[in-house]
């Protein structure tokens, strides 16, 4: 049954669709002022919740619809000011926002939902008595209404042969149809094509008709028009806007201040992205070729061949562009954490957010939630003091939260920062040294800070449901690190601590500094690179035989030779003969030693792993311009390699 | 190349009871993989080499966007290693591997023939003395008056080349 397969297909949307509504009005029930609410953040919780409650009538999904319509009429006392709002309806309808979610994923996984939860909700909503609206199932007609379709057909429809009289005749044959034409469109007569269909219709009909009914009349024509069929005097229609037609004017309106936007599978986004770095291959190839070629014609050749080169990149750019949303969607979770955390820890904070427009990779979004979360998590457990403490230190009793985001070139960098008690270097130590993390040697207050990311260590003595079963911070970090990012700490000790975390915007491309080791090209991506520069020979300290490091400023790094760690074979063996490359993995500084340093590129990661299996000191493959394949390093496991090679030569 | 692929056409009529086999050529022998498992077959190209691999993984090539690791037979089999000449081919294949299909270039000798082997023409294969594990070979089949070693490819890289043992 195609309408059966049709209405599965929109399911999914709705859910979407749906969660994107409960998020709103989360966000706005938390932005809601006690006592004094402001009208438009209340009829946008509304809105939130009609729409929700319309798509589920829709779907016959009658525990969701039903719910909603509960939270829709508390909602609506409170619009028309029968019903003041006080912190517990605050809370109820927060409650009543999860259990919506809760509903809407057992009927995304099709389990049975918890009915007793929605009385008790609806009960504490002030609203026991559970009305259903109209909207149920094939959600027919209701008496003395009809439908209104909005019918806008493309400018070729008549070409295609189809005709618009043939389709109202049809539509007559349902019910009572009254059709106004809207002939704004139309242009002067000398500029008139009469093989175009300039003209829209404004169709009323009345009768017992369903909505598929009405579809299937304009089935052929779906494609080649705006179409928008609506319950008379509905103003949000579900299904008809998430076709991608365009939009009536009138919801336009309503939607007014959104960007618009069209939903699109991630797959085809990445096939695209896959196409576009192929196009960048391509390119490169033609560039090189082209300047290769002599003749009188070769100078036109590159001259198109540069402008090819300025198209291709545009063109990547946008292609990565697709991918990006904006990090709100990771930091609209936060207000509601931060609230109900300190609630039960007792303490009063306020969270400040900013920058939550910057645009981040779809991936990365998604991988930067939970280390997000829990540092927020620690930041209101042990950071922000408790109110009297907070008291006590001559601080406002409130605590600060702040979470800014911002782009640096290539990388997003995002910083926690809360006004607590700062992290307590004594205790942190002394937890070290006890489970075996630090040994006796002093350390400075940045290694101490640091000893807070190592597996295993925790210093809450107690082990409670919000943070401390030490777990946490290493985690963090390495799934930060993971991303291709590293994250940083400084403390003050009574003023507070904050987390700066620095992340590619995007993981399915990278700047890459080139390098070259015997015949192998090598790329180092250069959000690791400190500098690159030719060793003296005073710089280089041999400690036992071949071990070496070199003396980079004030530190002593480990020499990783890149041929001897890969293998590769080459001349170059003589560290006064090549070149160091010092990089960071965030955790410590290696130089590397190459043959030579080659161009900076962006270049295309691709995985080795798809076909093969993970590499160690390595983070994937790209191909570069001549068609050939290059290794991508990765800093942190590169050097982890080499601690274990060069313990095994010990062993 | 050419008469294989052309074979390949016309055996696609016959009734599907039997299997069709590629064989290639490697040290002497001919060897079959079930010609379902093969995309492709391409000229040898000098791979760019991975660090610390297994001496017969080769590296990797670059197929058409995607990164294609290189094994080379004969040093699979601890047979000498291959001489890359005109002849020297890569035949590309697909291999499943826990539910993953991976794609993966062989280097052999030449490729000879496709070979339409019903399930009464294989047998079992006696010991081979441990240069070929029994599990990568499927079975020996016996066409035209040789004898064909038939490859579980799905097998041998899986287990050869991407569960290897970290040497490091």
């Amino acid at each position: 049954m195609a309408i059966d397969i049709d209405l599965t297909q929109f399911h999914e949307i709705f859910y979407e669709e749906s969660l994107e509504g409960l998020g709103t009005m989360e966000t706005s029930l938390l932005n809601l002022n006690i006592g004094t609410p402001d009208a438009e953040v209340i009829n946008t919780v509304f809105r939130a919740a009609h729409s929700i409650k319309g798509g589920a009538g829709t779907f016959g999904l009658t525990d969701i619809a039903q719910f909603t319509h509960i939270v829709e009429t508390t909602l609506d006392e409170v619009r028309s000011r029968k019903r003041g709002v006080t912190q517990e309806l605050v809370d109820v309808l927060l409650q009543s926002v999860d259990y919506l979610r809760y509903l809407i994923d057992c009927s995304k996984s099709g389990k049975a939902a918890d009915k007793d939860r929605m009385a008790e909700l609806a009960e504490n909503l002030g609203r026991v008595e559970n009305k259903l609206p109209a909207a149920t199932g094939k959600m027919p007609a209701a008496a003395g209404t009809g439908w209104r379709i909005i019918f806008k057909p493309a400018l070729p429809l008549l070409q295609s042969g189809n005709e618009p009289y043939r389709l109202f005749r049809e539509l007559g044959t349902l019910g009572e149809l009254k059709v106004t034409a809207d002939a704004k469109g139309l242009p002067d007569f000398d500029h008139m094509d009469p093989e175009l269909c300039y003209l829209g219709w404004e169709l009323l009909m009345q009768g017992d008709t369903t909505k598929e009914q009405i579809s299937e009349i304009f089935e052929w024509v779906e494609g080649e028009c705006a179409l928008e069929i609506s319950l008379q005097g509905d103003r949000r229609q579900f299904v008809e806007r998430r076709k991608g037609e365009r939009e009536a004017p009138e919801q336009a309106e309503a939607r007014a201040g959104e960007a618009a936007s069209i939903r699109v599978n991630i797959d085809k986004v990445d096939g695209l992205i896959n196409l576009v770095g192929e196009l960048v291959i391509a390119q490169s190839i033609l560039n090189r070729v082209a300047g290769e070629i002599t003749g009188n014609k070769a100078e036109d050749l590159v001259e198109i061949v540069d402008m090819l080169v300025r198209n291709t990149r545009e063109l990547q750019d946008q292609a990565m562009r697709i991918r990006m949303l904006p990090i709100d969607y990771t930091f609209n979770r936060l207000p509601r954490l931060v609230r109900d955390l300190s609630r039960s820890l007792g303490k009063q904070v306020d969270l400040v957010i900013t920058g939550n427009n910057t645009e981040v990779d779809k991936t990365v979004l998604e991988k930067i939630a939970d280390p997000l979360i829990h540092l927020i998590r620690n930041a209101v457990d042990h950071g922000i003091e408790k109110p009297e403490e907070r008291l006590a230190a001559g601080k406002p009793e409130k605590g600060l939260i702040e979470i800014s985001a911002s782009q640096e070139g290539g990388n997003i960098i995002i910083k926690i920062t809360d006004d607590g008690a700062g992290l307590n270097q004594e205790k942190i130590l002394a937890k070290a040294r006890e489970r075996g993390l630090a040994g006796e040697e002093e350390l400075t207050p940045a290694q101490i800070q640091n000893l807070i990311f190592q597996p295993g260590f925790s210093t809450a003595t107690e082990i409670s449901s919000v943070s401390g079963r030490g777990v946490g911070m290493d985690v963090v970090k390495r799934n930060i690190n993971d991303l291709g990012g590293n994250v940083e700490i400084s403390s003050v000790a009574g003023t507070g601590t904050r987390f700066s975390i620095k992340l590619p915007l995007t993981l399915a491309i990278l700047d890459g500094q080139l390098v070259r080791v015997g015949k192998e090209t090598l790329v180092i991506p250069i959000l690791n690179i400190v500098e690159s520069l030719q060793p003296n020979k005073n710089q280089i300290l041999e400690i036992t035989g071949e071990t070496r490091v070199y003396r980079y400023r004030d530190q002593y790094l480990p020499v990783i030779r890149l041929y001897e760690t890969f293998g590769i074979p080459t001349d170059i063996m003589e560290l006064q003969q090549g070149l160091m490359v010092v990089a960071d993995t965030g955790e410590q500084r290696v130089a590397l030693f190459v043959d030579d340093i080659l161009g900076q590129q962006q270049v295309v990661i691709k995985s080795l792993e798809s076909n093969y299996r993970q590499v160690p000191g390595l983070s994937g493959a790209t191909i570069l311009g001549d068609g050939t394949v290059a290794m991508i390093i990765d800093i942190a496991s590169l050097s982890q390699l080499y601690r274990n090679t060069t313990r095994k030569e010990v062993a | 190349m050419n008469s294989s692929v052309h074979t390949i056409k016309s055996l696609d009529l016959d009734e599907d009871a039997t299997n069709q086999f590629l064989t290639f050529l490697l040290a002497g022998e001919e060897y079959g993989v079930d010609i379902l498992k093969v995309q492709e077959i391409r000229g040898w190209e000098q791979p760019t080499m991975l660090p610390n691999a297994l001496n017969y993984v080769l590296g990797v090539i670059n197929l058409r966007g995607t990164v294609v690791p290189i094994i080379d037979l004969r040093q699979r089999f601890a047979l000498e290693k291959s001489q890359f000449g005109p002849t020297t081919v890569v035949v590309i294949v697909k291999v499943s591997n826990a539910d993953k299909e991976r794609t993966v270039g062989i280097v052999v000798d030449a490729v000879s023939e496709v070979y339409n082997v019903t399930d009464e023409q294989i047998r079992p294969p006696p010991d081979l003395g441990g240069v070929i594990s029994m599990d990568y070979v499927k079975g020996l089949a016996t066409l035209d008056e040789k004898m064909i070693i038939l490859l579980d490819i799905d097998k041998l890289i899986s287990v050869g080349v991407l569960k290897q043992i970290d040497t490091h």
